[in-house]
């Protein structure tokens, strides 16, 4: 286990550091002016232009440029916003709201994907199934915004199950809603993972080992089959923290929650795009260090990976 | 402790008296798009205790399909079984609602799988495996039936059986996985063991450990033993009596030695002839020409006759006698089995 | 035999040609499969329901003047915000638009975008797909490790930084256009490199492959006649449905308001003016985002009902 842990940590090294690069070329090396698009319609100040000049030395060679960069990241200078604040300031008000909606969307992917998933692999083939099939693919078909205001208007504003935005500190009761939205498409895919994984594991040699040992029906299906099936479901649902704290900007967006989504989302009205690019390259960084706690809990899943 | 729960422990009462399996007219039909397959028709099969009986085919044959039938494990759909009877000590397993029906499985009829390792699950420890059988149907506690577990291992000569009682099932060599599913077959001491192909997975070498740990088991235990095979050296060294099945049908049935010495089907004779043998070295491998028929539409009259070189315009145009007799104890479907007998197919 | 011409086309695609097709070979198996493919397909109303939809989508991008005789920038401050009526069904939007033209014109837009970003996906993924693949090696090790580097960075966000890096060229519908299939297109390549490798990589150990080098075929005939034909189906699948994708990711840029920009109509740009009203006149967003969903929905269940039929697992 220990092993695998290290090595997991190495492989991510240069994939860390060809990922941040990516971001600084998309961000910063693209040819042309750096600034004719920074600050909205107006053209930007010499001093914003002088401060991130001198912050990010964009008068050096390439990768002299790339190394600042790093080392600004490292030291956690993503350059500041429109009010004066710092970056990091303002994503550490907003995180904690974000972390609170995705806790409220993974929670009805593991509820109601996965066990929709199941119902829907046990009764293959009937309306049940069809039913859901159907009304996946126009989850993942619907872009999450038409979802968020076609909810909001009918739940919230037609029949006032739900508040329309959320409050400020961003209560649980508030943020069902907003948490249904942005895990809707991942809901989508996770049900229809679920209900995929299943079906093939049903047809598993094993399975019918465990009906030939006399087990009693409902303790094959827990213990052999769903055990089994739900390994690649976890897997996904881990690897989308990333997606969802992503999604999280249109649903922040559409729901007016203070989350850091709702940062970028105001950044981008206003076009102050100096502002999107920090904030955006922070929630990646984020995302992948995320994607990395998941990938090392996957090993506790599936003992065939722990010793590989 | 709660009555619905002691209910279900323990072995389902049998009449000791009545004969161990007694497989009647068993047909399976499998029902698929492009139509349906027999794949097993008709067959007949006796058990008794302590005996060893081969059923002989080569793929598609149905004799996985009846040994599966008797445990109760086919997938149904698309399999359906269209006629016939398999009594376990005189009660119809096939009557018998599936609440009762799981109980045989595991403790009077226990199934060694070709594959052991997809036959094992991946993510829990053999330990485990093994064990769930002991809580599920002795109600024995966690620890109690992980020391049954190691208990069980060692009984199948697993090194070390206590240290790896908490390893998985891929930690384990091929051979080793077999004896797993061994010891799983013969933990709660069943009647029959049926063997499906338990070698076929295997190297050589480790196949002969196989065999005689299976025959040994089967001695002691005194279980009668069902072995699924197309390796005819395997049932030359282990079987009492012989099934030889040819799609979906038997065609031949008797004691082995009377099967091997004399064989009374031309398919028969044409699997003994592609057997290799020491003796008569530099002879070639006899090969049985063409290829089974399909099983969606097996062909009028005989439906080895395509392959068969006694074939007369008689086996073309009417099925043969399903069981002629010879000699009070063995029977063949052919219209020649007599002269099969008695002067050979060539 | 009298099959209408799919068949043949489905055939180009599964089967491998140069085989023989008798029923008993391996090709025959592969044949069988496209055939089967076909009878799922044909049955299908998703499939068919799809094909009508994207059909109409299509003529609607390149003559939007069919559907809608309303001028789309015939704009009037005085009949602002009104509902749907008779003379216009889908009402006026904050601009005193027509909702219904601009919803027609809108479809241009969404589909060149979703068209292009597809476009330039799949040649640079199934490129560098196919490449890794059939190299293998170092190559191989090389290539996959920066397609994980490009998978690392969700499409949303990198194509947010890329959009907010680069000025949007004044005056230009196209190169506005241009742009964010672009931003798209630079993050989307890497699913399509995946499944084209995992393909090649399937097809390169084929035994028809290594017969036909063993008789001495060159690298590029190899890729031409063996590779190509075989690694196309499931390529062609992720295309149709990524292309789903691509239209919902360039409306979602659009609606944040970084994506496409006014002048061009967009469903996108629909939606985002229309949001703050939602309470008031919802019909001004209702109805760009049901074509919206629509457009996407057929390309995604297309993509989705040709995948199942091609996989013989789900059979």
């Amino acid at each position: 286990m220990g092993r695998y842990v290290v090595r997991r940590l190495l492989m991510m090294i240069p994939v860390l550091l060809g990922t941040t690069f990516l971001i600084y070329t998309m961000a910063w090396a693209i040819p042309g002016d750096p600034f004719a698009s920074r600050c909205g319609q107006r053209p930007c100040s010499d001093a914003f232009v002088a401060a991130e000049t001198e912050r990010l030395h964009l008068d050096k060679p390439l990768p002299v440029q790339y190394a600042y960069f790093l080392g600004n990241m490292a030291k956690g200078d993503f350059g500041t916003t429109s009010n004066g604040q710092t970056v990091l300031e303002a994503t550490e008000k907003a995180f904690p709201i974000t972390v609170k909606l995705t806790v409220v969307a993974i929670t009805f992917e593991l509820v109601l994907g996965i066990g929709i998933g199941i119902l829907a692999a046990l009764r293959r083939g009937g309306y049940l199934d069809g039913f859901f099939l159907f009304t996946s693919l126009v989850a993942i078909s619907f872009p999450s915004f038409v979802i968020g205001f076609v909810l909001q208007y009918l739940l919230g504003v037609k029949l006032g199950l739900f508040s329309v935005t959320v409050g400020s500190g961003a209560p649980w009761g508030d943020l069902i809603l907003p948490g249904f939205v942005l895990a809707s498409l991942s809901l989508a895919y996770v049900l229809r993972l679920t209900r995929a994984s299943l079906l093939e594991t049903l047809q598993a040699d094993h399975v019918r080992t465990a009906i030939a040992k006399g087990l009693p029906r409902g303790m094959v299906l827990r213990k052999h089959v769903v055990r089994n099936s739900l390994i690649p479901v976890l897997t996904y649902i881990g690897a989308d923290v990333g997606a969802l704290l992503g999604g999280a900007i249109v649903t922040e967006g559409v729901f007016n929650i203070q989350g850091i989504g709702g940062l970028l989302y105001h950044a981008m009205r206003i076009r102050e795009n100096a502002t999107v690019v920090s904030v955006t390259t922070l929630v990646v960084l984020i995302i992948l260090l995320v994607n990395l706690l998941v990938d090392l809990l996957y090993a506790r899943l599936d003992p065939r990976i722990r010793y590989e | 402790m709660f009555s619905k729960k002691t209910e279900e422990l323990g072995k389902p009462e049998v009449d000791e008296n009545q004969p161990l399996l007694r497989v009647r007219d068993l047909s399976v039909v499998f029902r698929t798009r492009e139509g349906s397959a027999q794949a097993v028709n008709k067959v007949d099969l006796d058990l008794a205790r302590g005996q060893t009986l081969a059923i002989l085919g080569e793929s598609g044959s149905g004799k996985s399909v009846s040994a599966k039938a008797i445990m109760g494990i086919l997938d149904m759909p698309p399999a359906e079984i269209t006629s016939g009877t398999i009594e376990f000590r005189g009660k119809d397993l096939l009557t018998m609602p599936e609440k009762e029906r799981r109980l045989y499985r595991g403790q009077r009829i226990a199934m060694v799988f070709q594959d052991a390792l997809s036959a094992l699950n991946p993510v829990y420890t053999v330990g485990e495996q093994i064990g769930e059988l002991f809580q599920v149907h002795r109600g024995l506690s966690r620890k109690d039936s992980k020391k049954k577990a190691i208990e069980m291992m060692d009984r199948v000569r697993i090194p070390g059986a206590a240290a790896r009682v908490g390893d998985y099932p891929h930690q384990f060599s091929g051979g080793m996985r077999q004896r797993i599913m061994i010891a799983m077959a013969i933990a709660l001491d069943p009647d029959i063991i049926i063997a499906d192909e338990p070698t076929t997975a295997l190297d050589v070498t480790v196949q002969a450990q196989i065999m005689e740990l299976l025959a040994e088991m089967r001695r002691e235990t005194g279980s009668g033993l069902i072995l699924i095979t197309h390796d005819l050296g395997v049932v030359a060294e282990t079987a009492d009596v012989i099934s030889v099945m040819y799609a979906g049908r038997t065609v031949e049935h008797g004691p082995a030695v009377d099967v091997f010495a004399n064989p009374a089907h031309p398919y028969t004779v044409g699997l003994m002839e592609s057997m290799p043998r020491l003796t008569g070295a530099g002879d070639r491998l006899y090969a049985i020409p063409g290829l089974p028929p399909s099983l969606l539409n097996i062909p009028a009259g005989c439906p080895f006759a395509p392959r068969c070189p006694r074939a007369e315009d008689i086996c073309r145009q009417d099925p043969p006698p399903p069981a002629v007799q010879l000699d009070g104890i063995r029977y063949a479907a052919c219209h020649f089995a007599e002269e099969v007998v008695s002067h050979g197919i060539h | 035999m009298s099959e209408p011409d799919s068949v043949a086309a489905l055939e180009t695609i599964e089967g491998a040609p140069g085989t023989p097709t008798s029923s008993v070979t391996e090709a025959g198996k592969s044949r069988t499969l496209a055939g089967d493919a076909w009878e799922t397909l044909r049955g299908s109303w998703v499939f068919w329901g799809s094909l009508v939809l994207i059909a109409i989508f299509l003529v609607m991008a390149a003559w939007p003047g069919l559907f809608a005789h309303a001028d789309p920038r015939d704009c009037q401050a005085m009949r602002a915000r009104q509902e749907p009526s008779g003379s216009a069904w889908f009402g006026y939007d904050v601009q005193g638009c027509d909702v219904y033209a601009r919803t027609m014109y809108g479809a241009r837009a969404s589909i060149i975008v979703g068209s292009l970003s597809t476009l330039m996906a799949m040649i640079v993924g199934a490129g560098i797909g196919v490449y890794a693949g059939f190299y293998g090696g170092w190559v191989d090790i090389l290539l996959s490790r920066v397609t994980d580097i490009f998978i690392g960075i969700p499409i949303l966000l990198g194509s947010i930084i890329i959009l907010s890096s680069i000025p949007t060229p004044p005056g230009s519908d196209f190169l506005n256009i241009a742009k964010v299939a672009l931003a798209i297109s630079v993050l989307s390549w890497p699913s399509t490199a995946r499944v084209a490798r995992s393909a090649v990589i399937q097809v390169k150990q084929s035994d028809f492959v290594a017969a036909s080098r063993a008789l001495g075929a060159s690298q590029s005939w190899m890729i031409r006649k063996h590779i190509i034909p075989n690694a196309a189906a499931p390529v062609i699948v992720i295309t149709t449905i990524s292309l789903g994708g691509y239209i919902g990711a360039e409306a979602t840029l659009s609606f944040l308001g970084i994506g496409l920009q006014p002048p061009v109509i967009s469903w996108g740009i629909a939606i985002n003016d229309a949001a703050p009203y939602i309470r008031s006149t919802p019909h001004m967003l209702l109805f760009p985002a049901l074509f919206l969903s629509l457009t996407v929905l057929a390309f995604i269940a297309l993509g989705d009902v040709v995948r199942e039929a091609l996989d013989p697992k789900t059979m």
